[in-house]
């Protein structure tokens, strides 16, 4: 009864509500002097695929990377305003690298650590403190089917990951960011250097992941959004300019004209 | 259909040969090309003339009076006495080695941690004034690190380990070993930068620690250059002379222990050429030295050269 209660009673202001992911408020970023998103608030429900479109340079990256403190090693990026990451504010987080252990990061351009497939995959779990071959085997396994990946690197494990496709790349960077076992899982334009199929393929991948993450995308490609986010997010030249149900945007129902002639194709 | 080509050359044999002139940027490009050639090709020049110059000075003692086991094992290097002079420079290769090995255990650690440090910690200002330092370092000349073993470093060495002479192995491989590491720390920071910030990134993403990251990641991608950057140290040590003769003792021994003084192959060359007649044994024999000298130098350097180039062929 205790419990119900407290849910019901109305949050205060500015307290995060328990059923949200991420809740920014009022999240200003900048470079130097140089703003790069103003005032933004929104939240991230848990379990959810949060699209976040929006054309080139409107802050959509910096987004992400205030999301797993990632300013901290980017010189003259600064924010203001509040993150709650699970009701927790990001700024009195203590230890950054276990907070992003729970959130995987995947690059637009993936990045293979010089390291044979197998190295990539079994890093995090390394870095954690797993060292047994046989349970490093499985996990290494594990993640790469989740990713779809293991069918087509099963007998090249100790193969340099960087001799893949730039698809299976992509792919090999999204199982290094499972095998963090992450809560939330952060995507930046995963899919501008990976052909059509595979970026099917990735996003059959992701939403099966829903049942086990949070999952925020960041997309050029608005109809990616479509296809895959429950909510959508649009920034424009470092403003946010409004957040609503994606099937609801996509069909008009739009507080800004800004979002819908984006929608159209009109502009970006 | 196929005969009307829509692409066909419509211009006059005169329109094509304006269009085909050889215009100024045509020239530049020619004259640049050949004084770039000159430039590249003098290198090549100059290290062909300076070994054909060594070798020719040398070659009468190689043939003549040098026994090669004599002169690669015995350590005595006696070339102004009258009776017998003796051309062992077992003793000498040794304690350039000593020197160099000495110089080498002691710069590399501090060097790899400045390099680290400066690559992979320091922020801002701290790196660009360490920057500066450190080329600063490796600008200093070498008779003035000669002059700080001989003046500091040889009564701190009397004084902390309560031996009769400091002027000894161990004053000369910590003076070579400070020399080599400013250059060891520059060529080894090069390394790290060279290695691509996604990397970083992506690694930081994961939740690795700047340590883990520079473990695991930063330091096996480098690996290449920092051999070369510890290469390049090891051979500037061992063609360093000024510095070696001054803090040595420059004295014919082979060392047991730290404290003992050596004499250094180049130190040789350098105190004794000019007391030399020009042609005599001794003088062939001072220049066979340097061909030893020249051979070890070019062996380091090319693998050195290997080692880095083995990156670009990954």
């Amino acid at each position: 009864m205790v419990a119900l209660s407290r849910q019901a009673a109305p949050t205060p202001t500015g307290a995060p509500a328990a059923e949200n992911k991420l809740e920014v408020r009022d999240l200003t970023i900048t470079y130097g002097k140089t703003p790069a998103l103003s005032n933004v608030n929104l939240e991230v429900r848990a379990n959810e695929i949060f699209g976040i479109i929006g054309p080139a340079n409107s802050g959509k990256t910096s987004f992400l990377r205030v999301l797993n403190r990632m300013d901290t090693f980017t010189t003259g990026m600064k924010f203001s305003g509040t993150v709650y990451y699970e009701g927790k504010n990001l700024r009195s987080w203590r230890n950054l690298y276990a907070l992003r252990r729970k959130i995987g990061v995947v690059f637009p351009l993936p990045v293979g650590l010089p390291l044979s497939v197998y190295d990539n995959v079994a890093m995090a779990p390394r870095l954690y403190g797993t060292q047994k071959k046989s349970e490093l085997d499985e996990l290494v396994e594990r993640h790469l089917r989740r990713a779809a990946l293991w069918d087509e690197v099963k007998d090249r494990l100790h193969a340099l990951g960087s001799l893949l496709s730039g698809g299976q790349q992509q792919r090999l960077t999204i199982a290094r960011a499972l095998s963090q076992e992450p809560d939330l899982l952060l995507l930046d334009e995963f899919s501008i250097a990976v052909d059509p199929v595979t970026t099917m393929k990735i996003e059959d991948v992701l939403k099966e992941l829903r049942q086990e993450m949070t999952i925020v995308l960041v997309t050029n490609l608005t109809q990616q959004a479509r296809r895959l986010a429950d909510r959508t997010a649009f920034f424009l030249s470092g403003q946010w300019v409004e957040v609503g149900d994606t099937e609801a945007l996509f069909t008009g129902n739009v507080k800004d004209e800004r979002t819908r002639s984006y929608l159209e194709g009109r502009f970006g | 259909m196929l005969t009307k080509l829509p692409f066909r050359r419509s211009t006059t044999g005169d329109q094509h040969r304006a269009h085909d002139a050889l215009d100024w940027a045509w020239l530049t490009d020619k004259a640049v090309g050949v004084l770039v050639f000159v430039g590249g090709i003098s290198a090549i020049i100059f290290i062909l003339s300076v070994f054909t110059f060594i070798t020719r000075q040398g070659i009468g003692f190689i043939t003549d009076t040098m026994e090669v086991g004599e002169f690669l094992t015995s350590p005595a290097w006696r070339p102004t006495s009258d009776e017998n002079p003796t051309y062992g420079a077992f003793a000498l290769i040794v304690g350039t080695a000593s020197v160099t090995g000495l110089a080498v255990l002691l710069a590399v650690p501090f060097s790899l941690g400045a390099a680290i440090f400066i690559a992979e910690f320091a922020k801002g200002r701290v790196r660009e004034t360490l920057k500066i330092l450190i080329e600063f370092l490796a600008a200093i000349p070498s008779v003035v690190w000669g002059f700080i073993g001989l003046s500091i470093m040889n009564p701190l060495i009397i004084e902390l380990f309560d031996v009769p002479v400091g002027l000894n192995l161990l004053n000369a491989g910590i003076i070579l070993g400070l020399m080599s590491a400013p250059i060891m720390t520059s060529i080894a920071e090069d390394a790290l930068k060279a290695v691509p910030d996604s990397y970083r990134e992506a690694a930081e993403a994961m939740g690795a620690t700047r340590w883990q990251i520079t473990w695991k990641v930063v330091l096996p991608a480098g690996r290449k250059g920092l051999l070369a950057a510890i290469l390049l140290g090891v051979g500037r040590g061992f063609g360093e002379t000024m510095a070696v003769l001054m803090a040595s003792g420059h004295s014919i021994n082979i060392p047991d222990s730290p404290f003992d003084s050596v004499r250094a192959l180049t130190a040789s060359i350098a105190a004794e050429l000019g007391e030399t007649a020009v042609g005599s044994d001794h003088y062939q024999a001072l220049f066979t030295l340097g061909i030893l000298l020249f051979i070890v130098t070019f062996v380091i350097n090319l693998t050195a050269d290997l080692v880095v180039n083995g990156i670009k062929k990954r």
